[in-house]
This record gives structure tokens, sequence and C-alpha cells, in this order.
């Protein structure tokens, strides 16, 4: 159900461990955000090391709005895309929905607003790993599949196109 | 040249299409309804319900506020039957805006396209039933930012300014559909779960009642199975479909059972499936799960609990109603243990004692991502605070 890359990259990073969301104990939630920034960095590391670095996350000071960027290589042209979300005060019993605004309309893997169309496999894995699966673990099993599938299809469509000094950006 | 008949004829068609346009009502309001069978007496057929003896006192429904969270396939369409019933008041929440790929479904019109799906509501349903009160929130209910609000509005926003008095989930995502539950176990309100499955084949709704009846997180949500395997259902290249005959089947089911309870007749079904393949209604009824992953939920059963020691008579009812449900202090439906990962397949479903075409989505908790998994520590003792982790993510 999982391919290999994906379990791998998934093994790398820290498994959280504080249950609490943004409408929690702000002690609680403070905890899980230091967990949840460790948890990124590590991944991010680990993805440097492996020569696939993808995506860069950050928040607003609560924790609460998460923006960035992630990209997807190809034929060494790099595609640059927005990537947003809010943490839902269900967090993390439920996963965040995680948005990349600019491909709205684009693709019909995607929802309203740009978010992304999750495998059948997200979500009960996400269930059964309450609370140990975080922002990384989401963006792991998550957008990184999703990227992998969804960006050369449209690249080919012409849906995407590569705009010129993105590299720099 | 135009007569000026014809020219006044021509100014009268476009004021009324400017009207509807508008929404603006053809008719006024009307303070009392009346069984009267003229033909324009709107409320006549309804008010006849009550001449036949199906429903006591219809009038009530005047009394009764509801909330329509989800303003799409089913929650729009759900929203006019309420209307056209002469509900009380009506509060609609969607962030979302009408689009034209929304015309394969009932209630929204092309025009209406880029319009806030609330605010397009809004205006069809006033110009239909002036008489309803309409409260519209153009806002996402999962989010921080709004939850609060979300709550209060039900908390306060009935027409007496107290708690409304149902909610009906016409949401089409689980993110939401937890948040709804949230809220309603916080506050004790009662609702309607509905929902209709991504291949458009098949439906539900799920009457909660916090601390009687199974929350929506007491389980792991359930689906109408349908002949076709699951897995070999081809999800290339969409993420859902939709039917406007299977949205408008469930929104009717959804509206039937909150008028029942509303305005107590009838039996109200605490869950129906629907399989369109089959035309299949399966039904059953859901126990809380003492091990229900929310606290506020536990803290309900306790407290329905103690309810029905004081009140024994309620019970008595109950049997009367569902047959084959038992209450005995032991006796609850669902069992959340840990499930044996090497017998998976006898875990929910058995414990679950769902009737034959139901299924739940998913089992949890078992072993998470088995074996392969290997934990790598947090080091959260290496005293770094918020802001530190945060600078080090953002210069990584
Ligand atoms: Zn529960």
């Amino acid at each position: 159900m999982v391919d290999e890359a994906t379990r791998k990259s998934l093994s790398g990073i820290p498994l959280l461990k504080t249950k609490a969301g943004p409408k929690d104990d702000p002690k609680l939630w403070l905890q899980r955000l230091k967990e949840e920034y460790t948890a990124l960095i590590k991944y991010v590391e680990n993805n440097k090391a492996a020569g696939n670095d993808w995506f860069r996350l950050e928040s607003n000071k609560e924790g609460t709005r998460w923006f960035g960027k992630c990209w997807h290589v190809q034929d060494m042209l790099k595609y640059e895309f927005d990537v947003e979300f809010d943490i839902p005060v269900t967090y993390p019993v439920t996963a965040p929905e995680l948005a990349l605004p600019e491909l709205d309309g684009k693709t019909a893997k995607m929802y309203r607003g740009g978010k992304i169309c999750l495998t059948d496999h997200f979500k009960p894995l996400w269930a059964k790993n309450v609370p140990k699966f975080g922002i990384a673990h989401a963006m792991a099993l998550g957008l990184g599949p999703w990227l992998a599938v969804e960006i050369p299809e449209m690249i080919e469509k012409g849906a995407v196109v590569y705009k010129e000094g993105e590299d720099k950006k | 040249m135009d007569t000026v008949e014809e020219l006044k004829a021509r100014v009268l068609e476009l004021e009324n299409e400017v009207a509807e346009l508008k929404g603006t009502s053809t008719r006024g309001r009307i303070d009392k309804m009346s069984a009267e069978v003229v033909d324009s007496n709107p409320y006549s057929r309804l008010m006849a319900l009550q001449k036949m003896g199906i429903v006591k006192n219809y009038e009530d429904v005047r009394t009764f506020t509801v909330a329509v969270v989800g303003v799409g396939g089913v929650g729009s369409v759900t929203a006019e039957m309420l209307t056209r019933c002469g509900i009380g008041k009506l509060i609609l929440f969607d962030y979302d805006k009408v689009e034209l790929a929304n015309m394969n479904r009932l209630f929204f019109q092309p025009h209406q396209s880029g319009q806030s799906k609330v605010e397009a509501a809004k205006n069809t349903l006033q110009s239909i039933n002036p008489d309803v009160e309409i409260e519209i929130y153009n806002y996402n209910i999962t989010t921080v930012d709004n939850y609060d609000d979300f709550v209060s509005r039900l908390e306060t926003g009935s027409k007496t300014k107290g708690q409304i008095d149902l909610l009906l989930s016409c949401v089409d995502n689980f993110e939401a559909r937890m948040t709804i539950n949230n809220a309603c176990n916080a506050i004790g309100l009662n609702w309607f779960e509905s929902g209709v499955a991504e291949n458009a084949v098949s439906g539900h709704i799920q009457f909660i009642i916090p601390g009687k009846y199974a929350c929506f997180s007491c389980a792991p949500p359930l689906i109408v199975s349908t002949k076709m395997d699951e897995k070999m259902l081809k999800k290339e290249g969409v993420c859902a479909a939709s039917l406007p005959t299977t949205m408008g089947i469930v929104a009717g089911l959804l509206v039937q059972n909150s008028l029942k309870y509303l305005l107590k007749f009838g039996d109200v079904s605490t869950y129906v499936g629907y399989n369109a393949l089959e035309d299949y209604f399966p039904t059953m009824t859901l126990k809380p799960n003492q091990n229900c992953d929310d606290s506020k939920c536990i803290k309900k059963q306790a407290e329905y609990q103690l309810y029905i020691k004081e009140h024994p008579e309620v019970l008595i009812e109950e049997v009367k109603e569902e047959t084959e449900v038992v209450h005995e202090d032991n006796d609850w439906g669902i069992s959340l243990v840990e499930s044996d990962p090497t017998n998976e397949e006898v875990s929910e479903e058995t414990s679950l004692n769902l009737v034959p075409g139901l299924k739940v989505a998913y089992d949890i908790p078992s072993k998470p991502l088995k074996e392969s998994h290997q934990e790598v520590e947090l080091d959260d003792d290496a005293g770094e605070s918020l802001d530190e982790l945060m600078n080090r993510m953002k210069n990584i």
C-alpha cells in the first residue's frame, strides 16, 4: 500500500509524542509544536542528505497556519509551488489538509482551494498513528507521493510550465 | 415601433426577472400558518398533516432553529426542504463559492457562479419563503480562528437566543465532521451526520445524541459497501464523483428524520445507509464506545447513564422503539481494544455488530506501519525553544 521509498523516508522521521491541538492546553500545544519542528528539521536534513530536498515550511508564531514552498525537479528544471495549510481544531486526530492554491483548477486530483486529493491509504494510516504522526509525516505520506505522480502529468499536459528564474529564487 | 402596451408588458417581464435575480420575494410575510386550502396559502398542504393526524402540532416547526453545515449538493437541498417546510430559522455555514462544476447537483443556478454558496442560498431561500429567518456564515469551521464563533452561534443562535435545536452536517470531509462532533459533544447538541460516498452510489445519515448514541469519534467512519470492490474502483485522474439523485435521496432522508425528530412523529432512524446499486437501505443503532477518543463523549455517556438511572421509564419507551437493542450496563456495542494484528479481519466489524452491507472505513488502532517503522527518538530534552527551532528550520 505504501511504496518502498515513502516507507523509507517515513521511517527516518521522528515520531511525535504529545497529543495536543491548538485548542488544547497552551503548554501541551507548545510541546507539540516543538516536536513538530524537530521532526520537520530532521526530515528536511534527511532529504538533503539523500539528495532529495523538496520542501520548506514555516508557521505563524501560534503554529496554526503553515506556509512554504515545495518543488519538483524534472529534466533539470525546477518547478516550484507555494504550499499552505491550517492546523484544524481537531488536530492531531485529523490530519492537516495540504493545499497548493496555484494549482487549483489545473488537475482533477484536487479539492476546492487547491487541497490535494490524498490516496485511500492516507487517512487510515494517519488514524492508526495518532498522535505519532505530525506535519512531516503528512508531507512524506501525502504531498510527496502526490507531487511525484501529478506534477509530471501536469507538465506533460502543459497545465504546469517552467518559469524562468525559478531555480534562483 | 412597440406599442405602449407592449413596452409595459416588457417592463413587467424585466421587473420579474430582476426580482428573481435579486431573490426578492413575491409575497409578504405570513404571521400565522393557516390550514385554509386556497391557492395563495403556501402552508395548506403542510398543515393538512395536522388535520390528518400525522403530526400533532405542525405549526411548532416555526419555533425551531436548525444549522446546516456545508451548503453543497446535500446541504443546499436540505436547506431548501426545511425552508419550504416553514422552519423557524436556518443558520448556514460554508466557505465555498458556487461554480459551474456544481451544476450536476440540484439547487444552485448557473447565474450564481462566483457568489459565495451561503449568500446565493440565502437569496434563493428567502424568496421561496420570506417567513424563514436565515443567518449565514461564510467561513471554514475547522480553523482555530473560526471555531469559537461557530460554537457560539450554535449556543446562542436560536430564535430565543439559546442553543439551536438541531445541527445537520452536510460536509464532505472528515476534518469538518470531526470538528462538528467536537462542538456537539462539548455543548450537548443533537445532530445528524450525512454523507455521500466519493463513488456517488452510496450514502448515509446518522443521528447522534451525545452520550446516548455513538458519536463520530466512537468508531471509524462506517461505509455502505457496494458489490463493486472498493479496490477495483478507478480513482485515476479524479477525486470524487457525484450524482444529483444520490444527493437528493440522502437530503430527503436527512430532512425527513429531522422533521420526525423535531415534530415528534414516527420513529427517528439512528442510522440509514443507502446502497444505490441495489436499492438497499441498511439501518441500525450504534451505541457509544466507552473508550471513545473524545473525553467529552465519555462525560456525556456518564450523564446519560445517570439520567436513565433516574428516569428508568425512558428505557421502556426505548425498547419499544428499538427492539433489537438491549440496554444493559455492560453491553456497549463498540470496543476499541487493540486489535490482534495477526487476526485483523475479525476486528471492528464483528465487535460493532454491523448489519450486512455496512463496514468500517478502516480499523483503528493496530500496529503503526508494522515492523519496518523503527522509532526514532525525539530529543525533546535538548532544551531548544520554539523560536530557536523555528529559526533553525528557516535557515536549514
Ligand atoms: Zn464518542
